[in-house]
């Protein structure tokens, strides 16, 4: 079967769906959305439908990005433009087929933006909304627009025409056009994917392997994640032209168990390229040879560094190794090796597809094209987000995450998970490309960026990461196994109240060590987290070490609850929701907390009512309560 | 060793001529028999014709294979950084006080077993747990419960 032909069905199916007369529905169920309730969603809709004999055409879709708007549906009538809906319930399902299906009342309250020609009064375009208007699509063109289990969908909006178009290139002018479009490493260290191709094709030996990185372990990051669960051929192309650019005629998957979803999706999509000549021997009769194997990663941070990747799926421990030699030279069973993380594959068949100028006219001078970033943490609008490089830290922030959860004040942002930093205010209007971050302590490392806002502990943080790589250090260096492990020490110290002077100092000294005894970027990066915090954030790391205080009233052995006497009104909802009864008081009895009992859960802050506001959490202060429970109002009248 | 009808034999043999497969096997066999035992260990050592302490080495290293026996419900707090940062570390003792568990990982009753696990990649709906396969995001210490009670 030759390509046109593959092409001109794909088309024709894709087509009969586009100007199909049934309404069709779209539902985003990737692993966020089903998080979210969206199975119980698509329940409501197959039931609603055959309880009023309506026929619709379903299409389940990946995740378009606005994780906090999910569930997502979207409905697309004949002739009228697609409107998307967010926080979709059943019971919103059952309104929207009345309103929308039945009686052609579009819902605009209900709706966040339309798609497509067409406007439909009160309701704005999708693509200007505020979270969309920054961004750029590559990487995520298709998420939530095709079905990720069917192939003609990627064909038909230009899948695989980018490998089709280098097969009849040389393999030296493909990584010329790689390079020329200026991509670097998605991974987040930024090495030029160009160069690093350059270096395995020239590489003698007559068996080559790639690997697709999705070993995606940073915590905090889903990129990866959802474009495998979305688009998995946009990655599966990009291999493609890799291997054939390259000369390897084996590739690896190694995708991380947590992920069964894209798992799930990567062996559909592998199946399906198979049945159509995609992958195996002799693809479209061009007599190149490419097959591919998954391996599931079984849970280590450390696999995401290449050597432990390839010991990994040799059967061995995750351990790193010395390079030189490095491996595109000598990698998986001693062969030369090229490996990309999911998303630079994903890229590399956007730029076949589209050329390397095109690629080449986003981003910087020095970084180009888009970055996927999972915008998380203390933000109105979390979610998976694409953006041309050199954008603001305060565009991504404010205009695509909307400002900080519940108007609370922005205190930082951090990127690069173990191996970066945190940013403060001071960093807002810092465009985001490799360089700038690397220059303020941090990396770009593979997309995670979490918003932190007043009530987050930036030394809590640190501690947090530390805890991270302390765990996941494979043991091999010395420094990496035991200076985490004393750092980790000192952190917890100083986040229980038990810092002592010069801690700080200490800290940086094992840092530097730290840096410079490790083989790999595990150890080499660790202590950026704990080296950041006290580079911008040194007096927040002193008021826990000086004054037992922890400002952001984080870290438990450093703050209390108390109950307000002037403003509780001896409700007894705080005393009921108690887990270890630590509150006295009866009816009409101002409420006492009983601090050796309290396990400082916060559930009576959680629960008190917002109209009284009695219960207060404070750190480095006591609150003048009394000793016993005494009427109320009686407080102060003695 | 035999469960779910399957002995642990058939479960090995396809992997016979495969290039590191250790690991794909020991996924295999934790999947068949929901954990590795000394057993299991001691005849992959043999089928592999190594050493077992090599096979537990490997074993050990990597956070997802467990040496003992599963309780009926698996519940994965997850702590990676948006759920640390959105409360993940009260949701784990939330649930590990709404199942009374004082130290350890599993219920005297073997009906639920607590991990804590580092990503799940459901960030966005930060605090996340995972009950089995079903992931339940936006919680908070009151919700738990009620979670829980659904598989009691």
């Amino acid at each position: 079967m030759t390509f046109d032909k593959l092409r001109k069905e794909a088309i024709a199916e894709w087509e009969a769906l586009e100007h199909s007369q049934k309404p069709r529905i779209l539902i985003g169920t990737a692993t966020c959305g089903l998080a979210s309730g969206a199975d119980a969603v698509l329940e409501a809709i197959k039931l609603e439908l055959s309880r009023r004999s309506i026929e619709a055409i379903i299409t389940q879709v990946g995740c378009i990005g606005l994780c906090y708007a999910e569930p997502m549906v979207d409905i697309i009538k004949p002739n009228r433009p697609r409107i998307c809906y967010g926080n979709v319930t059943p019971e919103i399902i059952t309104r929207l087929v009345e309103d929308y299906l039945v009686k052609g009342d579009p819902c605009a309250d209900l709706a966040l933006g339309t798609i497509g020609d067409g406007h439909i009064d009160g309701i704005p375009s999708f693509f200007d909304l505020p979270v969309l208007k920054p961004q750029v699509r590559i990487v995520l063109r298709h998420c939530g627009f095709i079905d990720p289990e069917n192939i003609n969908h990627y064909i038909a909006n230009g899948g695989y025409s980018g490998f089709v178009k280098a097969l009849t290139m040389k393999p030296e002018d493909i990584i010329a056009e790689i390079t020329k479009s200026g991509l670097r490493g998605r991974g987040g260290a930024g090495f030029p994917t160009g160069t690093k191709w350059t270096f395995c094709r020239r590489s003698p030996g007559d068996q080559k392997y790639i690997i697709c990185n999705a070993d995606e372990g940073d915590p905090g990051a889903f990129m990866n994640r959802a474009l495998l669960e979305g688009d998995p051929h946009s990655v599966l192309e990009g291999m493609l032209i890799g291997g054939y650019a390259i000369g390897a005629s084996e590739g690896y998957i190694y995708c991380r168990a947590e992920y069964p979803l894209a798992l799930k999706r990567l062996r559909i999509a592998m199946k399906q390229m198979e049945e159509r000549g995609l992958l195996g021997d002799n693809i479209l009769d061009s007599g190149f040879n490419f097959h591919l194997k998954i391996k599931e990663g079984a849970g280590a941070f450390v696999c995401g560094e290449e050597t432990a990747l390839m010991a990994s799926i040799e059967g061995k421990r995750g351990m790193p190794r010395t390079r030189p030699p490095f491996p595109a030279v000598a990698g998986l069973w001693g062969k030369p090796t090229n490996i990309n993380n999911v998303e630079s594959w994903a890229d590399a068949a956007a730029i076949m597809q589209r050329g390397a100028g095109w690629f080449a006219s986003f981003g910087t001078e020095t970084s180009k094209g888009t970055k996927t970033f999972s915008l998380v943490g203390k933000v109105e609008r979390t979610g998976l987000i694409e953006v041309p490089l050199g954008i603001t830290l305060s565009d991504i922030v404010y205009n695509i995450g909307g400002g900080i959860l519940k108007g609370k004040a922005f205190k930082a942002v951090q990127t690069g998970g173990p191996s970066g930093g945190c940013l403060g205010a001071d960093f807002l209007q810092t465009p985001v490309d490799y360089e700038t971050l690397t220059k303020a302590g941090s990396i770009m490392g593979s997309g995670g960026m979490i918003v932190l806002d007043e009530e987050t502990c930036v030394v809590d943080l640190a501690r947090y990461f530390l805890t991270f790589v302390q765990a996941e250090s494979c043991g091999k260096c010395v420094l990496c196994r035991e200076g985490t492990m004393q750092m980790l020490e000192i952190l917890t110290d100083i986040t229980e109240g038990k810092g002592k002077p010069g801690d700080i100092d200490l800290l940086l000294e094992l840092a530097e060590s730290v840096k410079l005894g490790s083989l790999c970027a595990l150890g080499g990066t660790a202590p950026n987290p704990v080296l950041t915090t006290i580079k911008y954030f040194r007096q927040e790391c002193e008021a826990h070490i000086n004054d037992k205080r922890c400002p952001a009233k984080v870290c438990k052995s450093l703050v209390s609850f108390y109950i307000i006497p002037d403003k509780c009104q001896g409700c007894r909802i705080c005393l009921r929701s108690c887990p270890t009864n630590a509150i006295a008081g009866d009816k009409r009895m101002i409420h006492v907390i009983d601090q050796s009992k309290c396990i400082k859960c916060g559930s009576c802050l959680d629960v008190c009512p917002a109209r009284f506001g009695a219960v207060a959490k404070v750190s480095g202060e006591q609150l003048a309560t009394p000793k016993e429970p005494v009427p109320v109002d009686s407080w102060g009248k003695a | 060793m035999e469960q779910s009808g399957k002995h642990l034999t058939e479960v090995l043999a396809p992997y016979k001529d495969e290039r590191g497969a250790i690991i794909p096997l020991l996924q295999k066999v934790q999947e068949t028999f929901g954990y590795l035992s000394e057993e299991a260990i001691s005849q992959i050592a043999k089928f592999f014709k190594v050493s077992e302490s090599e096979v537990f080495g490997v074993a050990t290293f990597y956070a997802q294979f467990r040496f003992t026996r599963p309780a009926e419900h698996c519940v994965k707090v997850c702590l990676g950084t948006a759920c640390h940062v959105r409360g993940g570390q009260q949701i784990l003792e939330a649930v590990r006080r709404d199942l009374g568990l004082e130290s350890g990982s599993t219920t005297t009753d073997y009906k639920f077993g607590v991990e804590r696990v580092a990503c799940f990649g459901s960030c966005a709906l930060a605090p996340v747990m995972v009950v089995d396969d079903r992931v339940y995001g936006r919680l908070t210490p009151t919700k738990i419960k009620e979670t829980l009670d659904k598989y009691r």
